[in-house]
């Protein structure tokens, strides 16, 4: 019965996205409010029955009710309870269950906030329907979590181990609060578009929703590098995976609308452009949903054989992205008024980080699309992996760095040249400081690991002086300064993780020792430790510094039975500014063990820096919503 | 205490690991021999490469590439006898070629552009400030 009831609870979301859609349309171009009140009457409704389908599944889930064939085939009585209810979005089906579950909270968000006019509003929602629309007829028709299976299973398949983790328990619903936060602002383009309202107050209204989506990508992100980092038992943060760049073209584009959004909102300067970033954020996000759900990654012709879900999505595509930007190219030309600032001003300032982030996006677009284009046209294969990034990406990215800290210097329409760069010259220095010592200090003589760290010294240093030299911190000075800090952070530890990593692979026997770093490792024993749906091989390794015994470190290896899949568990020991990684390989004969051992320097800034940068965001959301919630207070107070 | 400690250490010190199985005793041969694996894709997997990937395939290159290099190969004769077996699908950084050019060059041109079409905004900002 249950499942019937989540069918049922997604026919009715789609009528009601139908009726979002056609009535927040029609608001946009009368004024009267009802069509906007009946829109947002239709948003929440649509939320409330997708919240009905969502808490029906994760019934079925934790009832282990394997009628329902998605709970046959993603999860098995055996699995523990928490990744019975996190295996809910760890399939297709259900994932697009929570995509479509947070659409229905920003919809709902845009209803209760209620910011810029009426009209605006209105067209949101309507276009945030028209987005509800199609994805809802994707679950119903391709997708649907709800079919039954005849007779049902005694155990269901099971979900892969990989996946049964607490980081994918919240790393997916993070990564899809910024893709679908993303639809927000998408909304308010297409709804400004079709207004002609871009002003300072819509960049006041869809900010908010900018900032939420960027957060939670800058979150999804690092939880996704921190994921890989522990649960695939290579060591490594970030593996230019296609998967992993369909998250960071949406972060990267977003990065650049908030910076272009800002320039919009106090001096009303590049507004189209802000538009059309917009257009290109959500794109981007629904580009990756393609990428990632339809089969096309795993090659090209599992899409052309099971080609239902990918033609859908990308008719979906065509759809939004074309429909967007033939009615930008149809109306962003009047809207352009063309601003007045001197070549020395934020505005420059924010346009070359603008021009930065594009080319940076663009060598991500190309090496995770052109293969499959080749692929797809001429049968062709080639491999786009971490050594063409390093090659393109990096000195993009290093020159956006080098510019970075001039930013937030540098005053609204014209910047004097001396008062730009004279509160800077601490931060020069202590980037030569920092120089200096990595070279005669670490004793680090590569290029690379010098440049590095005099570069997030500078960036870091820069940040934090604008924040000390200032009269008056706000809170958004104070998410400047924590979200570039952030990104200088993040460098140190990519720097000196992948410059200065140590790595041992050794046979190691009981009383057998290897060296890693600083670190000697001791072959304790081997144990066998089995889990509640897993057996399992246990190392239990001594760690020795200096001839002291610091730590006992217990790398495992996994076989699920019913999933027929080995993973590795690997054990980290962290100081908090270096790791010691070690991952358990197979049995070689008489009792002896691969031992992959890697000594990581400051691998933890690298989500360090991540954290600190979410929370710039966070800083910066907050100090706009305590500023909205005080304007609604003066409002409230008749003035006398 | 620590004098038990220290002796149980002298001891199971003299246990020395026995190097990762097929290493090249050279250890700058095997320095080689990683950065080339790191550089070759395994072509059944994931966009793994050689060096990161579990598949018997991979163990097979990994021999490979030592046997090679301890007949005295170069990286660039290693890599040609790899693509003339598997194709450019094994190299993770693909070559520069004419079917390569639009990945390579593309986001020159997208930089080029956009500085092109930037440096107009700054120009035409800076005609309305000083008229205006």
């Amino acid at each position: 019965m249950t499942a019937e009831i989540g069918q049922l609870a997604l026919t009715l979301a789609l009528a009601l996205a139908s009726v979002m859609a056609i009535s927040g349309l029609t608001g946009a171009r009368v004024t009267a409010g009802i069509s906007r009140d009946l829109a947002s009457s239709a948003a929440i409704g649509m939320l409330v029955f997708i919240v009905l389908a969502f808490a029906t599944l994760v019934y079925a889930a934790i009832t282990s009710d394997f009628s329902v064939l998605n709970i046959a085939n993603n999860s098995s009585l055996a699995k523990p309870m928490l990744y019975k209810i996190t295996g809910v979005w760890g399939n297709h089906e259900g994932s697009m269950l929570l995509w479509v579950l947070v659409l229905a909270i920003y919809t709902s968000a845009i209803a209760f906030a209620r910011r810029g006019s009426q009209r605006l509003t209105s067209a949101a929602l309507g276009v945030q329907g028209l987005l509800a629309v199609a994805f809802l007829l994707f679950i119903l028709f391709t997708s649907n979590p709800f079919l039954r299976v005849d007779p049902p299973p005694f155990d269901g398949a099971g979900l892969n181990p990989l996946l049964q983790d607490l980081g994918l328990a919240v790393h997916p619903p993070t990564l899809y609060i910024g893709y679908v936060g993303l639809s927000a602002s998408f909304a308010y383009a297409a709804a400004a578009l079709i207004t002609r309202e871009v002003d300072a107050s819509w960049a006041r209204a869809a900010r908010p929703f900018m900032l939420a989506a960027w957060i939670a990508l800058s979150v999804g992100i690092t939880l996704g590098s921190w994921w890989a980092y522990y649960e695939l038992g290579w060591g490594g943060f970030w593996f230019w995976d296609p998967v992993e760049n369909a998250s960071l073209m949406p972060w990267l584009v977003a990065t650049a609308l908030l910076h272009s959004a800002l320039a919009t909102e106090r001096t009303g300067a590049f507004r189209t452009w802000t538009l059309l970033l917009s257009i290109a954020a959500f794109s981007l996000s629904l580009i990756g949903t393609f990428l990632v759900r339809s089969g096309v990654l795993t090659s090209v012709h599992a899409f052309a054989n099971d080609p239902e879900r990918g033609t859908f999505i990308l008719i979906m595509l065509v759809l939004a992205i074309g429909g967007a930007l033939g009615l930008f190219a149809w109306r962003a030309p009047s809207l352009e008024t063309g601003s007045a600032f001197e070549p020395v001003s934020r505005e420059t300032a924010l346009l070359t980080n603008n021009v930065l982030l594009i080319a940076a996006v663009s060598t991500v677009f190309l090496g995770t699309l052109y293969p499959l284009f080749l692929d797809a046209l001429t049968g062709t294969k080639i491999s786009v992996g971490p050594p063409f990034f390093a090659f393109t990406f990096v000195p993009i990215f290093v020159a956006l760095l080098i510019v970075l800290p001039f930013g937030p210097r540098l005053a609204w329409r014209n910047a004097s040249v001396g008062e730009t760069l004279r509160p800077l010259s601490p931060a020069l220095g202590v980037a030569a400081v920092v120089a200096v010592v990595v070279c005669f200090v670490v004793r680090s003589h590569l290029l690379a690991a010098i440049g590095a760290f005099a570069l997030a010294a500078w960036v870091i240093a820069a940040s934090l002086l604008d924040l000390v030299q200032r009269r008056v911190r706000t809170a958004a000075s104070v998410a400047v300064a924590l979200a570039h800090a952030g990104l200088g952070v993040t460098l140190m530890g990519i720097a000196g993780t992948t410059l200065w990593r140590a790595e041992t692979l050794s046979l190691l026997g009981p009383g057998e020792t290897a060296k890693v770093g600083p670190y000697t490792l001791t072959m304790g024993g081997i144990e066998r430790v089995d889990g509640p749906n897993y057996t399992a091989i246990r190392a239990d390794i001594h760690v020795s510094n200096e001839d002291r015994t610091i730590a006992t470190l217990r790398p495992a290896k996994r076989v699920y039975p019913t999933e027929q899949q080995e993973t590795s568990e690997t054990a980290i020991r962290t100081t908090g500014v270096s790791d010691l990684y070690l991952a358990l390989g197979d049995e070689r004969g008489r009792g002896r063990f691969v031992v992959r051992a890697y000594y990581n320097p400051l691998a933890p800034f690298i989500w360090f820096g991540g954290a600190v940068m979410a929370m710039g965001g966070l800083a910066s959301l907050w100090g706009r919503v305590r500023a909205r919630t005080a304007q609604r207070i003066i409002d409230a107070v008749p003035a006398e | 205490m620590r004098f038990v400690v220290l002796a149980f250490l002298l001891i199971s010190g003299a246990a020395q690991a026995a190097p990762a199985p097929g290493a090249l005793s050279d250890p700058s041969l095997e320095t080689r021999a990683r950065a080339l694996q790191r550089e070759l894709r395994c072509v059944v997997c994931q966009g793994e490469s050689i060096d990161e990937s579990n598949a018997p395939i991979a163990a097979d290159i990994r021999k490979l590439i030592r046997e090679r290099i301890e007949a005295g190969d170069s990286d660039g004769q290693i890599k040609d006898y790899l693509v003339g077996r598997y194709g450019d699908f094994v190299l993770m950084k693909p070559p520069l070629q004419p079917n390569t050019w639009v990945l390579w060059f593309g986001p020159v041109v997208v930089l080029a552009i956009a500085a092109g079409v930037a440096t107009g905004v700054v120009a035409g900002a800076r005609k309305r400030a000083r008229t205006g």
